[in-house]
């Protein structure tokens, strides 16, 4: 009980108490349970533990409480991603409220840079709902133009210059200049291919590993994730040892391949390596409090009880990021210690504002459903039978909507056992494995028999050379 | 006439001992022509002679008669001269001229089929099947006449006799096909499905260069017998031939559309899907067994339930699959447990029924014995397949292509092939 109850807060203690007087808090006793009580946490929302969180911005009520605070969360990023959540936020979210604030702060950044397709389309959105400081302004727009246009003149007549010298590095640094050039001005497919070209020119591995990251970069936001993957591991590949930002960077970067193509384990154990050096180091791509989020929701969903134990949970690294979203860190202790309440209480409160992070919502679902499938077997793992009533008030949901999901998890053979429909029962089944021996033994000699004798068949038709001609035909 | 009665007096004269026989034979053979002319003014001769001593004579003076046409009136004597014959004839003479036998017994199953008394043929010709098997193992043509009238007679038992001999020697490939095909549909009568599919399945992968009707008609009573057993369709097993690969699905389609919509399990899109192929089914003669496949829909459902359920309600039964009303689902559930394909008890007073596991518990006697039989059998039959393997490895056809193949290196080299064979 007391080493259970070091890994929690001191807050969370006065709810634990409660279910302490119950016996064990993991395994609960044979019998069917109807102890009501133990489902109490998690209920009170008021709880001093959730303060630490409101300077992220995503502390999330139950319902429409507490929105995302769009400028808080904008601020943990710069560069390009920045504008470009700001935009997805816009797109997604229901308020009107939010959504102007997310525009309003994507046109004051992407004002600060040179890209004008960006601007022309934030200011198309925001319309004229912002007055008219952040209404369309042509001038500024032709004047970045212009110096675009100026500046590519440059930029070409120097990288010609280079070229007809032949020098290597200010070849590379040439291509590197175009690349950072269309970069700025969102021509990522021409910035992609520029940086691409450098690879030829690079001499040492630092070079190597600058033009890696740029690709990466640019993948990431093109959506090319196995182009992630392959720069990841050249860069993992350069001889000279990296230092532990760039590993960091780099593990981040996998990470995000792998959870883009729904290899949630890989993805977790990604994320899980990553070390805590990587602090704002990467800002331009991700915060490590998204580290924290997508690494503690995948190894949720996709590892099992040990790795959960090993990686995450005593994983002193990861620790650090947890730190930074208290409730992933308290969701994931919820799961590991069966309370399947609050722990799916807390999903539910963080699932409206995952679902505007750019790279996370189309996985939401998915991963949901995983942690949802896993918290249910391990439910009914430790029983022999389970009365579905309580086991309904676990999960928040009527017991019709948990018998359909049991039977769902029985037919893929999650699951062992049968459903007492008439009492609302679950039983614990273990297969006879003398008789399924049996059956199967019998079962193998049927098929045998039949297979050798076609078999003999065949061998003699084919040993009389008899085949069909085509005068039989159809 | 006058070559007739010399030819009666020599088969008189000549039956005693096999040489003679054999002498006789060649005699017969070159007045084959002669007899043939003759063929209807043949019957008046026949009763001079005893089948049972002057069968190859008899035989062959029975071939030329009905050779020829053979008129109304003369037709049942005709037929009870054959019944007389086979049943009184000896196997070894017949042995001799086999193709004259078997003309005579198609004859006599054309003549059966024409008048319209299948049931008159059955028993004659499963005499002549076994007289003109050389062993038990031998698939002759006749096997199909056979199988033909008993499906004609629906006498589906008295096929099964003859079905239950394992087949390995086929001398035509036609006669396979046939016979094949032919016991797949007693089978299916008779309701015994595993060995249905079996014989379906020989059709259906038998060696063939080119696709042939049977073959098109054995793959759709195929795709139906399975959906009823075992609720889906296997894909073509490697052995195939690739006529039969590439193109049996082009002419079966809506067989293969019926074993999609069953694979969805919606009773109702499946049975929309037979309203629109109903003509089809029905020129196929094949409208019953798709009924049968809608029925077992059903079935293959409410079994699924065994699996996940203890109890359950009637009402939820009728749910799942998709019946009308609990009472429907209570008959069906009735009718599964008296067939024994499910083991559940029905409580009226609560409507529920409760699922039991298997209760067989392999610990009887009954199931030693039938354990002990099976690995019999299978000892017999891999005997027999490394009989045929060690045969075939001392083929010289083999051996030389095995020889071909390899590279001659030096001939200091232990050779397990002879040089002979190189």
């Amino acid at each position: 009980m007391a080493g259970f109850e070091k890994q929690l807060s001191a807050p969370l203690r006065k709810g634990i108490a409660e279910e302490a007087m119950e016996g064990d808090d993991e395994a609960f006793d044979g019998a069917p349970m109807g102890n009501e009580e133990m489902f109490s946490n998690g209920g009170d929302i008021d709880d001093p533990r959730h303060t630490p969180i409101s300077t992220l911005g995503k502390a999330g009520a139950s319902g429409g409480g507490e929105l995302m605070d769009v400028e808080a969360y904008a601020s943990l990023y710069t560069g390009r991603t920045k504008v470009v959540r700001l935009l997805f936020i816009a797109k997604r979210c229901g308020n009107e409220a939010m959504q102007l604030e997310a525009l309003r702060m994507a046109h004051d950044e992407i004002k600060k840079g040179e890209d004008t397709q960006l601007y022309h389309e934030v200011t198309a959105r925001i319309g004229d709902r912002l007055g008219p400081q952040y209404a369309l302004d042509q001038t500024w727009a032709d004047i970045v133009d212009r110096r675009a246009e100026h500046r590519k003149e440059k930029l070409e007549n120097e990288f010609n210059s280079y070229k007809t010298n032949m020098i290597k590095e200010s070849i590379r640094m040439g291509y590197n200049d175009i690349a950072d050039f269309y970069y700025a001005h969102g021509q990522l497919g021409d910035a992609f291919k520029n940086y691409v070209r450098t690879r030829d020119y690079c001499t040492t591995s630092k070079h190597i590993i600058q033009m890696c990251l740029n690709v990466i970069l640019v993948s990431i936001e093109l959506e090319q994730f196995m182009h992630v993957s392959n720069y990841v591991s050249k860069a993992e590949q350069t001889p000279e040892q990296l230092d532990p930002i760039m590993n960091s960077k780099l593990r981040c970067a996998a990470g995000l391949a792998y959870l883009e193509t729904k290899k949630y384990k890989l993805a977790a154990r990604k994320f899980l390596e990553t070390g805590i050096e990587l602090g704002n180091n990467y800002t331009d791509v991700i915060a490590p409090q998204d580290v924290a989020i997508y690494g503690g929701l995948c190894a949720l969903a996709s590892f099992d009880r040990t790795e959960l134990k090993n990686k995450v949970i005593d994983n002193i690294n990861f620790s650090n990021f947890l730190e930074l979203v208290p409730e992933v860190r308290e969701l994931i202790n919820d799961f590991y210690a069966s309370h399947y309440a609050s722990c799916l209480e807390y999903l539910e409160n963080l699932k409206p504002n995952l679902l505007l992070d750019i790279h996370l919502h189309d996985h939401i679902e998915m991963l949901y459903t995983e942690i949802r499938h896993k918290a249910i077997i391990q439910y009914t793992l430790p029983f022999i039978s389970v009365e579905l009533h309580t086991m309904a008030g676990a999960f928040k949901t009527s017991v019709a909507g948990l018998e359909k999901e049991l039977e769902a998890l029985i037919t893929e053979n999650k699951i062992q056992a049968r459903i007492d429909s008439h009492n609302k029962i679950l039983y614990a089944r273990h297969a006879d494995q003398r008789n399924a021996t049996f059956q199967r033994v019998l079962q193998t000699g049927v098929e045998f028999e039949r297979d050798v004798r076609a078999m003999l068949l065949r061998a003699n038709l084919i040993k009389h050379e008899s085949i069909m001609k085509s005068a039989r035909k159809l | 006439m006058e070559s007739v009665e010399v030819l009666v007096a020599h088969i008189q004269g000549l039956s005693r001992s096999p040489d003679e026989v054999s002498h006789l034979h060649s005699l017969l053979k070159q007045s084959e022509d002669a007899l043939r002319s003759h063929a209807s003014r043949l019957a008046p001769f026949l009763s001079q002679l005893d089948p049972s001593i002057h069968t190859l004579g008899y035989l062959f003076l029975l071939e030329a008669y009905s050779s020829g046409s053979i008129s109304g009136e003369e037709a049942s004597g005709f037929l009870l001269t054959v019944v007389e014959f086979i049943n009184s004839c000896s196997a070894e003479q017949i042995q001799l001229a086999p193709e004259k036998f078997i003309s005579v017994c198609k004859s006599f199953k054309d003549q059966v089929m024409q008048l319209g008394v299948p049931m008159q043929g059955i028993a004659p010709l499963w005499m002549a099947v076994r007289k003109l098997q050389t062993s038990t193992e031998q698939l002759t043509t006749l096997h199909s006449d056979y199988l033909l009238l008993c499906l004609l007679a629906k006498c589906y038992k008295a096929g099964l006799s003859i079905l239950d001999d394992d087949i390995f020697e086929v001398d035509h490939p036609r006669d396979h096909f046939l016979y094949c095909y032919y016991g797949g549909m007693i089978n299916i009568g008779l309701k015994r499905f595993e060995k249905a599919l079996a014989c379906l399945h020989n059709v259906v992968t038998a060696p063939m260069t080119t696709l042939n009707a049977i073959c098109v008609e054995a793959y759709k009573k195929y795709i139906l017998v399975s959906l009823i057993l075992n609720g889906q369709v296997p894909s073509f097993p490697k052995y195939t031939s690739s006529a039969a690969h590439r193109n049996l699905k082009n002419y079966t389609q809506p067989y293969v559309d019926l074993a999609n919509f069953y694979a969805s399990g919606k009773f109702s899109e499946l049975e929309a899907c037979i309203q629109t192929n109903q003509e089809k089914f029905l020129s196929d003669s094949n409208l019953g067994l798709v009924k049968q496949v809608l029925s077992s829909l059903y079935k293959r459902n409410i079994q699924r339930l065994t699996q996940t359920y203890l109890t359950l309600s009637l009402q939820d039964i009728a749910n799942v699959a998709q019946l009308n009303n609990p009472k429907e689902a209570e008959m069906h559930v009735l009718q599964m447990i008296q067939d024994g394909e499910i083991f559940a008890t029905i409580n009226q007073k609560d409507g529920m029924v409760s699922f039991h596991e298997d209760p067989e518990q392999y610990k009887s006697c009954r199931m030693t014995e039938h354990i002990d039989f099976s690995i019999q059998r299978l000892m017999a039959l891999s005997k027999k397949l490394s009989s045929l393997d060690d045969n075939l490895s001392c083929d010289p056809q083999y051996l030389s292509k095995v020889g071909k193949e390899r590279q001659k290196f030096d001939f200091d080299e232990f050779d397990s092939v002879s040089h002979k064979f190189m």
